[in-house]
């Protein structure tokens, strides 16, 4: 096990280093340097602010200079200063020369969005799961075509469409939910338990909008999965040896079927990250997703290419973290016999 | 292709994705209004038999920007997979052709793009460059290729060392000719399925980026950008909302069941589920 880890940890350097290579590449994508007018049509671009993205990326300096640079600043996850947000740090706190602290824009962000994400996986799992039992164990009939029937929907409805007919039927029409930001109004003078239902309220859609895509992916995979595994020999032998139906199913098939999930949700990490963009931004909530989206619309580079880094490490975590799940859950893994 | 068609759904999808491409194709000439007129006097009218689908802020005619909006949509589907699967066609054959040490670099790029959350990567290159619906199809191509580079990478491995590629090959085949003429056309039936299902995926992209403002921009109409007014709207306009919405649910709606439907009919093992 502990080899395996190692190994497993060891493989994150070379991912990493491709990573710096293509975020420096996209930071060189602009026709001349990113500070010519091409790319900066925010009017706030002064000359001022020009000088200060030349001197954050060293883009005086050669082109390898400049990468080694780079790779230093995602290495000690300095990623700068805001030029949009008043000078605010773009990744984790500083402290100025009078001691005042100024948080860091992403440490700010980063859990609203970690939160958002955990809710919809528990949504997904809680609604996936067993509609993709039903479907696997009346295979062909009326529940499955209905379930699949929702999957397919589930697939090709657009979020930010389900969100915008969920925002106007609940929040425009009934008044039933709050439709933007995390807080109601005078949030701080409620009852610790108003607080709580009041941020549940105002979580409720955009934990429903990032989890519906996953849904269909997800009920699918495990009704694929259990048919795959409810053929197998083993189960035979279970129902010969004349096991309950409920023991053969939920003990010996779901388990089995389960496995494979636990790579699908590390797998689906980014698309979960990418998609609070969409969520966030629609609801107000002020995750990383909307400040990535406020970033593009002003052309706050260095939160741009922070976010950018510190999406694909919390990616390579959460694949790190499924890896690490499998073989524990798995022992042919942990021992090297199956890849 | 008559056992293909004979799958309901196939034959939904495809009767689906036809029709969607007949009206793109022939939007200039069914299109009751100028898609970009304005007409101050028509400004958020609701549905009726002058304007199928009502008029948005500026009084233009929704059906008419419909289906001018299907064209964009067709076009980044189309173009964007065309980008896609060219570049995941030459990797994945090299990988799969070649092995050693081109395939273990070929498949840790594939691993570092796939760690980098696809619509970050989206949106940040388009906030170096500018938003044009150029832009957009290469960008979207340039970052969803890694699909079907495992796809034919998986292929060319398995084919690779059957009788007919060895023979071909003792009989002094060039890599190029063995690669183009023996192992590709063999590994077109997934390659086909996942550029179909590419095809949707790239349309639901496009049309969250144009929600966004970040994708095709005003005032050329696409469902997107559309429903970024039916947003704006969406007190007294619902009519802005529902259409664009659904035609994108139909839209991916289609691909996804045409690909599914294809895969089943061509992989017996899959049907069997």
């Amino acid at each position: 096990m502990l080899i395996y880890l190692l190994k497993r940890f060891l493989w994150m350097i070379p991912l990493l280093i491709g990573i710096s290579l293509i975020s420096f590449f996209i930071m060189h994508l602009a026709p001349g340097d990113i500070t010519t007018s091409e790319a900066s049509f925010n009017p706030k671009a002064s000359e001022e602010s020009r000088q200060k993205i030349r001197e954050l990326y060293s883009l005086d300096k050669p082109v390898i200079v400049q990468y080694g640079l780079w790779m230093k600043r995602m290495v000690t996850l300095d990623f700068g200063t805001s030029f949009a947000s008043h000078q605010r740090p773009v990744f984790w706190q500083t402290k100025d020369k009078d001691g005042n602290i100024s948080l860091g824009m992403i440490q700010e962000a980063l859990p609203i969005t970690l939160l958002i994400n955990v809710l919809s996986l528990i949504l997904i799992i809680a609604v996936a799961l067993p509609l993709g039992v039903v479907s696997a164990l009346n295979q062909n009939q009326l529940a499955d075509r209905g379930i699949t029937l929702f999957v397919f929907i589930g697939f090709a409805i657009p979020g930010f469409w389900v969100a915008l007919m969920l925002m106007y039927w609940t929040g425009v029409q009934h008044n039933w939910l709050p439709i933007s930001g995390l807080e109601s109004l005078g949030y701080e003078h409620m009852h610790w338990y108003a607080q709580i239902t009041d941020k549940l309220k105002h979580l409720f859609l955009p934990v429903f909008i990032s989890g519906i895509t996953g849904l269909a992916g997800i009920s699918l995979f495990v009704r694929n999965g259990m048919l795959e595994v409810l053929h197998q020999d083993y189960i035979t032998t279970a129902r010969a040896k004349g096991l309950h139906e409920n023991r053969v199913v939920y003990g010996h098939a779901l388990r089995n079927a389960l496995l494979p999930l636990i790579t699908i949700f590390g797998l689906s990490i980014p698309g979960l990250i990418g998609g609070s963009v969409i969520a966030e931004s629609i609801f107000a909530i002020p995750g990383m997703g909307k400040l990535f989206y406020d970033a593009v619309l002003m052309r706050d580079f260095p939160v741009i290419m922070g976010i950018l880094t510190i999406g694909a490490i919390l990616t390579l975590i959460g694949n790190l973290l499924a890896d690490i799940a499998y073989a524990w859950a798995d022992p042919r893994v942990r021992r090297g016999v199956i890849q | 292709m008559k056992k293909v068609f004979s799958n309901p759904l196939v034959l939904i999808g495809f009767i689906i994705i036809a029709s969607i491409l007949v009206l793109a194709f022939t939007a200039p000439l069914i299109a009751p209004y100028d898609p970009d007129a304005i007409d101050v006097k028509a400004i958020l009218l609701s549905p009726t038999s002058h304007h199928w689908m009502g008029t948005d802020g500026l009084g233009r005619d929704v059906f008419s920007r419909m289906l001018y909006g299907a064209r964009i949509s067709l076009m980044v589907g189309f173009v964007a997979v065309g980008i896609a699967t060219a570049i995941g066609i030459v990797l994945g054959a090299i990988a799969g052709f070649y092995r050693g040490w081109v395939d273990t670099v070929i498949m840790r790029i594939v691993d570092v793009m796939l760690s980098i959350p696809t619509f970050f990567l989206i949106l940040a290159v388009i906030a170096f460059l500018t938003p044009s619906i150029w832009n957009i199809m290469i960008v979207i191509g340039l970052t969803s290729w890694m699909g079907v580079t495992r796809l034919v990478r998986a292929e060319f491995l398995s084919l690779r060392n059957r009788e007919f590629v060895l023979a071909a090959q003792t009989l002094g085949a060039r890599d190029v000719r063995l690669i183009f003429t023996h192992l590709l056309p063999n590994s077109l039936t997934p390659i086909i399925v996942s550029s179909i299902l590419g095809i949707a995926s790239a349309v639901l992209v496009e049309s969250g980026l144009s929600f966004l403002g970040l994708g095709v921009q005003a005032p050329q109409a696409s469902w997107g950008n559309i429903l970024t007014d039916g947003k704006e709207y969406i007190q007294f306009a619902w009519w802005l909302s529902l259409f664009p919405g659904l035609a994108i649910l139909i839209t991916v709606l289609g691909y996804n069941l045409l690909g599914d439907g294809l895969r089943d009919a061509f992989n017996p093992r899959s049907s069997q589920h």
